[in-house]
C-alpha cells in the first residue's frame, strides 16, 4: 500500500504541472496576436453595431477582463485569479452572456454523450479483439481489412453518412440536434424518449469507428499472451478453452488501459467534430460556432474545459492502473 | 538493403497498403496533367447531379467535385506527409539525446514530453489556428507536425534506452567517438525500421488532424483539401439534401489514404515483430 501511495502522489504532483502548463498555453497562445487582440476583436464584432455607447461598454468590459494595459505575467495572474472565482469572462458572440454559463449548459451533453461512448466501444473492441485473436481462422483474410478499414474513417465522416442513410434516405432516426425542436428540456418521458432518438446516430458513429481501432490493438496483445508459456502449460493441465481466453484475457487488457489513455484525446477531438455534424447542443458545437464568430473568451472557455476533461479521464486510468497492476508495486517511475 | 525490401513485400498486407498507396499517390499527380480543370473554378450548379461530363457531380460552390478531389487529396497528403516528417524528426532528435544522455537533460526532455502527451495535442491545435488568421496549407502542415511528435519522442526514448548499454555502444564509447555520432552510427541504424513505421502512422494522423481542425473552419485557406471538402459539405447540408457525392468521395478518400498507410505498418510491424505473425 506504501508503495501505491508513492505512486498516487507522484501522479498528482504530474497532473497539477500538466495542468498548470495547459493553463499557460490557454492563456498566452491566443494573446499571441499581433496588435491590440481587443481592438480586433471588438471591431470585428462591433462592426454590426453603430450605436457608439454599446461599442464603448464592449470595448470597455472586454479591456478590464484581459487587463490589457498590464504587463503580461500580471494579465497571466488575473487570468488565474479569474478562474478560480469561477469567471471565464464574457462571451463575445453571444454578449452579454458569461462563458461559465454557456459552457455549463452543454458540458453534460458531451459528458452524455463521449464517456457511455468511449467506455462501450473500448469494451467491445476489446472483447472482440481478443476473439479474433484465438479464433484466427479466416481473420486475417477478410475481418482484418474490414476493421481496419472502419477504423481509418474519421468518425465525423462517419457520422455524415449515417445521417444521409438513416435520417435522410430511411428516415428513421432525427437528423440533428438533442432532442425534438419543438421541445423544452424537461423531466419528463417524452423529453426524455426524445433525447434518446437524438443519442442513436452520434452514439453509433463514435461507437462504430472506435470499436475499429480498439480490437485491432487488442488483438496483437492477445496474440503476444496467446504465445506466452502460461497458455500451453493451461493446455497441457487440460484446462477448458473458454477459461484460457479469460487469462488471456485479463493480461492483454492491460496494456490496453494505456493505449486508451493515449488515445483520449484523439478520440476526443473526433467526437467533438461529430458533435457538430448533429448539431448535437454539447461543446464540440459551442466551440465551432465560437471559432465562427470569433469569440475568444469562449474558444478559450471551451479548450481549457475540454483540456481539464481529458486530464481527469487521464488520471482516472491512471489510478485505476495502479490498482489492477500487480507490477506497479514494483515501482515503475516514469 | 535490396534484401531488406524483397522481405517486406513477402508480407502480403505490406503488399496492398503499397499498392492502394502507390496508385493513389499516382493518381493524383497524373490526373491534374491530363485534365486541366481548375478545382477552385465554379463551373456548374450548386450540387449537380453527376452526369457524362461530370462523374462525381458538382460540390456546394457548383465545382468539378472529382477535379476537387483528386487537388484535395493531393493537398492533404502534402499537409499529412509534411506534418509526419516534422512529427517523426521533432520526435526523434528529443528521443534519441534524452535516452541516450540520461540524467538530467533525459528528465526535463521526457517531463516536456509527457506533459504533452496528456494535453490533446488538437487543442494546441486549435488554440495555434484560431491565433494565425491567414493560413496556407503549409503552415497548417507545420502546426499540425510541431504539435503531434510526443508519442514518438516517448517510444523513440524506450528504445534507446534499451539500446544505450549494448556492447557496441559501450566499445564505440571507449573508442572516444562524440554523442551525435554514436547517436547516428551506433543507435540510429537500429531503430531506422521502427521510425519508419512511425513516420508512416504520423502521415495517416496528420491527414485526420487536418481533417479535425478543417471541420473546426479553421482549415487552410485558398486551397481545397479533403477536411475543406467535409467543412463545405457540413456547412451547406450535403447530406441533407441527399447529394451523397459531395462528402462520401471525400470520406472514402481520407479513410483509403489512412488504411493504405496502416496496412503497411501492420505489415512492417508482422516483418520486425514476428511473434504477431498469425
Amino acid at each position: 500500500m506504501k508503495s501505491y501511495r508513492k505512486y498516487m502522489t507522484s501522479k498528482i504532483a504530474w497532473y497539477v504541472l500538466t495542468f498548470v502548463v495547459a493553463l499557460f498555453l490557454n492563456f498566452l497562445l491566443p494573446r499571441l496576436i499581433p496588435g491590440n487582440p481587443v481592438s480586433t476583436i471588438v471591431s470585428k464584432i462591433t462592426s454590426g453595431m453603430a450605436d457608439t455607447n454599446s461599442i464603448k461598454r464592449v470595448y470597455e468590459t472586454f479591456e478590464k477582463e484581459f487587463g490589457l494595459n498590464k504587463p503580461i505575467w500580471e494579465q497571466f495572474l488575473i487570468y488565474v485569479s479569474n478562474l478560480l472565482h469561477g469567471n471565464m469572462g464574457t462571451s463575445f458572440g453571444q454578449y452579454p452572456r458569461k462563458v461559465t454559463d454557456i459552457l455549463a449548459s452543454s458540458i453534460m451533453w458531451t459528458i452524455g454523450l463521449q464517456l457511455p461512448a468511449i467506455i462501450v466501444s473500448w469494451i467491445l473492441g476489446n472483447v472482440l479483439g481478443v476473439l479474433a485473436a484465438y479464433i484466427k481462422k479466416g481473420f486475417d483474410k477478410v475481418l482484418f481489412p474490414v476493421f481496419l478499414f472502419i477504423s481509418c474513417i474519421p468518425s465525423f465522416g462517419f457520422a455524415i453518412v449515417l445521417v444521409w442513410l438513416f435520417a435522410v434516405a430511411l428516415k428513421i432516426a432525427p437528423a440533428s440536434g438533442g432532442y425534438a425542436f419543438d421541445m423544452i428540456p424537461s423531466p419528463t418521458l417524452s423529453f426524455f424518449l426524445s433525447v434518446l432518438q437524438h443519442y442513436q446516430l452520434p452514439f453509433w458513429s463514435i461507437v462504430l469507428v472506435g470499436i475499429g481501432g480498439q480490437s485491432l490493438g487488442m488483438r496483437e496483445m492477445s496474440i503476444y499472451e496467446l504465445n506466452a508459456d502460461y497458455v500451453k502449460y493451461c493446455r497441457l493441465l487440460g484446462l477448458k478453452d473458454s477459461k484460457i481466453v479469460r487469462y488471456v484475457f485479463k493480461n492483454a487488457v492491460l496494456p490496453q488501459i494505456t493505449g486508451l489513455a493515449l488515445s483520449l484525446g484523439t478520440m476526443v477531438g473526433g467526437a467533438l467534430i461529430t458533435e457538430i455534424v448533429f448539431s448535437y447542443p454539447g461543446l464540440g458545437s459551442v466551440l465551432f460556432n465560437a471559432i465562427a464568430a470569433q469569440d475568444f473568451p469562449l474558444i478559450s472557455g471551451c479548450t481549457l474545459l475540454i483540456t481539464t476533461g481529458v486530464l481527469i479521464a487521464n488520471f482516472v486510468i491512471d489510478i485505476v492502473y495502479g490498482l489492477i497492476d500487480p507490477r506497479i508495486k514494483v515501482a515503475q517511475q516514469e | 538493403m535490396k534484401n531488406n525490401f524483397s522481405i517486406i513485400f513477402k508480407s502480403s498486407k505490406f503488399r496492398l497498403g503499397f499498392i492502394i498507396f502507390v496508385l493513389l499517390l499516382l493518381s493524383v499527380i497524373i490526373f491534374p496533367i491530363v485534365n486541366k480543370e481548375d478545382p477552385l473554378k465554379m463551373n456548374y450548379t450548386m450540387f449537380q447531379k453527376p452526369g457524362p461530363n461530370l462523374p462525381l457531380g458538382a460540390d456546394n460552390f457548383g465545382r468539378n467535385e472529382l477535379v476537387e478531389l483528386i487537388a484535395g487529396g493531393k493537398t492533404s497528403l502534402i499537409i499529412g506527409i509534411l506534418a509526419g516528417g516534422i512529427a517523426t524528426g521533432v520526435g526523434l532528435i528529443l528521443g534519441l539525446f534524452g535516452g541516450y544522455i540520461g540524467g538530467l537533460v533525459d528528465d526535463v526532455l521526457s517531463s516536456i514530453t509527457n506533459i504533452f502527451l496528456v494535453i490533446p495535442s488538437f487543442i494546441i491545435l486549435v488554440l495555434i489556428s484560431v491565433s494565425i488568421s491567414s493560413r496556407s496549407y503549409l503552415t497548417t502542415a507545420l502546426v499540425i507536425g510541431f504539435t503531434s511528435w510526443p508519442w514518438t519522442a516517448r517510444a523513440v526514448r524506450a528504445q534507446t534506452i534499451s539500446l544505450r548499454n549494448r556492447d557496441h555502444v559501450n566499445l564505440a564509447k571507449v573508442s572516444g567517438y562524440s554523442i551525435p555520432k554514436i547517436i547516428a552510427t551506433e543507435i540510429l541504424p537500429y531503430i531506422a525500421s521502427y521510425v519508419g513505421m512511425a513516420f508512416i502512422l504520423q502521415v495517416a494522423s496528420g491527414i485526420l488532424s487536418e481533417a479535425t481542425i478543417s471541420m473546426l473552419g479553421l482549415g487552410p485557406q485558398n486551397t481545397v483539401t479533403l477536411g475543406l471538402m467535409l467543412n463545405w459539405a457540413t456547412m451547406y447540408e450535403a447530406h441533407m439534401s441527399g447529394a451523397w457525392w459531395a462528402f462520401v468521395p471525400p470520406v472514402l478518400m481520407i479513410a483509403l489514404i489512412t488504411f493504405s498507410l496502416n496496412l503497411m505498418n501492420t505489415g512492417l510491424d508482422q516483418i520486425f515483430n514476428p511473434q504477431i505473425r498469425s
